[in-house]
């Protein structure tokens, strides 16, 4: 397959991971932003070609994983709301809120269905007039482009049976706050190619120049995590801290002009609770003044709800990269795909996934 | 009665008060219903082997026994129908089993309103699979739920089948050193009712791989090929065929992912949707386990099959090595392959 089995091949992979041994001199901690970089990184075992001491840590780009329990409980809330279809994509529906999940609310009868794009919930909505559809916006700089569009296509067909639960976060200001945090042993970033075939990569200078850490742009494919990690230890043993782009057939440094122009028209930047690391400020998209009759929060009055994180699960230490998600004691016992504690355990880019999926205890090298 | 009505629930309510799609799809979860639930109550020797049929030994011969419900949306798939999906269905379980089918019958619940026209499309499909796959239909059963009830129509078929004498086909028969054989490539039935079901327009269709097993199968019985074990890769893939096996015979399956053969356009659809073709369901692919020197002699009568075009060598068993599956990555590195949990779910971005 074209420009996918070519980032796959083994003998280039050895290349990689030999150059890479040449270069490094002492232990380094590089974090990859996002969750589908984790995943290729288990799947394929590419921290088994790195150099002991090269350590890989996993970062909180799961937007899933790191949807705070209450607003997972509010969209549960919703869901059980007679006369609603809540619309969300596939990973959502698993993650456990704090009694139950929306695919249990979906076996008790509420209507809840998977979705491929916002486009997909408007459509709903415009054929279902009766019905109150609720789309349940979650994702990075890289979904909400499409969310955005999806309330102007609403506006555009005088939709009044369409709203959203907005739980778009944005990737720069928690790298911030891991790199702000006291706990933090993070030497240099694998920033998010997704994120950046968006956003670009300026935001990210200023990081570069403030932390002292150096950040390059890397794709999903296990040669472009190599190649990455070779740019970033290079960058590290030299000493030098800029904003490299290893992801060039698809982010450039300005980024997608018209998707950034669609992002602003319809949200503004908020303060938003991340599961695991807190309340960030300006990490997050709520719709503009003139966009609030899309407000299913204030719709259906579940705005007000406030819940805690449950104590059991460490996923906040997992998202902030101070622990591995096999160094929880409630991993593959107490928390497993099947009887999740956090959403982690359950996103298709959650690291605790990875681990339980492709890499569970008992089985070692050798 | 009294000693059931006393027994608790195995699955317990607390996790679980109510049965989600989860349960159905061929993972971990369904195998938990499976083995706590259904096996565990009914237990008897048949059963608690846990093939794809139930094999009995009569005076005379021996006999195997198949079902099969067949609930898919749309009805109408490219590659084939509910109707042909539910006659290859228990033709394939029976063919599981090392046994030629020979009858099936078919039951019908089909939903008020359901269109005469494709009622009638189905039912000449049947009868076409079942001439292709050389059973009749002997008995059956026919119902009608009112609207709303049902998804058009659900079918259940249920086949017996003559196994050969000396034949012992099951997980328990594996060896260390066994070869694994794909009877070819994987992926096309999930990818085909995905993208008619969600209105994916895929550049280049992909076609069910919706076909009967029986007639690769006898091909290989007729060489005298030393068979140890078959299973057909429906729900869960083949991915979770190989677990359960593996996990059955107490062995570890080593498979080489450079090896397993996927199209182009079931690999695209994948990396679009964020599928791994390894859980992806097929109606028309099996695994064979049988010792080395009989492989390449094996790939070769199934290569001479319209349906085993695609048929190659995987990988091999050895000791169990903590997990039941371990595969060679495409870049050299080695990582488990695990059953799937519950259903495989579109990624978000």
């Amino acid at each position: 397959m074209k420009f996918v089995s070519e980032y796959r091949d083994g003998s280039a992979a050895e290349r990689f991971s030999r150059l890479i041994r040449e270069k490094v001199t002492r232990d380094w901690n590089i974090m990859e932003v996002c969750g589908g970089q984790t995943h290729t990184i288990v799947r394929y075992g590419i921290d088994r070609l790195l150099p002991d001491g090269l350590n890989l840590i996993h970062g909180p780009g799961c937007p899933v994983c790191v949807t705070p329990v209450e607003l997972v409980d509010q969209a549960i809330a919703i869901a059980g709301t007679e006369g609603v279809t809540l619309c969300s994509f596939g990973d959502m529906l698993r993650v456990p809120g704090s009694e139950v999940d929306l695919l249990s609310v979906k076996a008790g009868g509420g209507d809840v269905r998977m979705v491929y794009s916002p486009m997909d919930a408007v459509t709903l909505a415009a054929s279902d007039p009766g019905k109150q559809v609720v789309f349940f916006a979650v994702g990075f700089e890289t979904t909400a482009p499409v969310t955005a569009a999806a309330v102007l296509q609403a506006r555009s067909l005088g939709l009044r049976n369409f709203t959203l639960l907005v739980s778009h976060v944005l990737v720069p200001p928690a790298m911030e706050a891991i790199l702000a945090s006291p706990e933090c042993n993070v030497d240099g970033f694998l920033a998010a190619g997704h994120v950046c075939a968006v956003m670009g990569y300026r935001e990210y200078e200023p990081i570069t120049e403030r932390y002292g850490v150096p950040i390059v742009v890397t794709g999903f494919e296990p040669l472009d995590l190599l190649e990455g990690i070779h740019m970033c230890v290079a960058q590290l043993e030299k000493g030098t801290n800029r904003v490299e782009n290893q992801y060039l057939r698809v982010v450039t440094r300005p980024g997608n002009i018209s998707a950034m122009g669609l992002m602003e028209k319809v949200f503004q930047v908020t303060d938003r609770r991340w599961r695991g690391l807190g309340e960030i400020p300006s990490s997050g998209l709520e719709l503009r003044p003139e966009y609030s009759e899309f407000d299913a929060g204030r719709r259906f009055s579940v705005d007000h709800m406030r819940v805690e994180e449950s104590g059991r699960c460490l996923s906040g230490k997992v998202l902030r990269g101070v622990i591995k998600p096999d160094q929880c004691p409630a991993f593959g016992t107490e928390c497993t795909p099947e009887h999740p504690l956090g959403a982690p355990m359950v996103s298709s880019e959650g690291a605790c996934a990875a681990y339980y999926r492709y890499r569970p205890g008992g089985w070692k090298d050798d | 009665m009294t000693e059931l009505n006393d027994m608790a629930c195995p699955i317990p309510i607390s996790d679980y008060p109510k049965v989600t799609m989860a349960h159905g799809g061929g993972g971990r979860l369904m195998n938990q219903l499976i083995d706590r639930m259904i096996i565990g109550t009914f237990s008897n020797s048949f059963l608690d082997r846990r093939h794809d049929g139930a094999v009995m030994e009569l005076d005379g011969g021996t006999l195997a026994f198949a079902t099969d419900s067949h609930v898919v949306t749309p009805l109408f798939f490219p590659g084939g129908d509910i109707g042909s999906l539910s006659v290859y269905g228990t033709v394939n379980d029976l063919a599981m089993c090392g046994a030629r089918p020979l009858w099936l019958s078919a039951g019908l619940i089909i939903e008020e309103g359901f269109s005469m026209e494709d009622l009638w499309r189905v039912i000449r499909s049947m009868a076409e699979a079942a001439a292709r796959a050389g059973v009749q239909i002997v008995t059956g059963d026919t119902k009608v739920v009112d609207r709303g009830k049902g998804d058009g129509i659900f079918i259940n078929t249920s086949g017996v089948g003559i196994v050969p004498e000396g034949l012992s086909i099951h997980p328990s028969s594996l060896r260390d050193g066994d070869a694994v054989i794909l009877s070819g490539d994987i992926g096309r039935h999930g990818m085909a009712i995905m993208a008619a079901r969600e209105g994916i327009g895929l550049e280049i269709p992909v076609n069910s791989d919706l076909a009967p097993l029986s007639g690769m199968v006898s091909g290989l019985l007729r060489e005298g090929l030393d068979i140890h074990c078959m299973r057909d890769l429906t729900r869960g893939g083949l991915a979770s065929g190989l677990n359960e096996i593996a996990d059955q015979a107490g062995l570890t399956v080593f498979i080489d992912e450079a090896s397993i053969p996927v199209t182009e356009q079931v690999a695209g659809a994948c990396e679009l949707l964020g599928f791994d073709p390894l859980y992806v369901p097929n109606e028309g692919r099996f695994v064979t386990f049988l010792p080395q020197e009989h492989a390449d002699r094996a790939v070769e009568i199934l290569k001479n099959h319209d349906d085993g075009k695609g048929a190659c060598r995987i990988g091999s068993v050895g000791p169990r090595t903590g997990s039941g599956v371990i595969m060679r990555s495409l870049i050299g590195s080695d990582r488990i392959v695990d059953m799937i949990s519950g259903e495989q779910l579109p990624r978000i971005c």
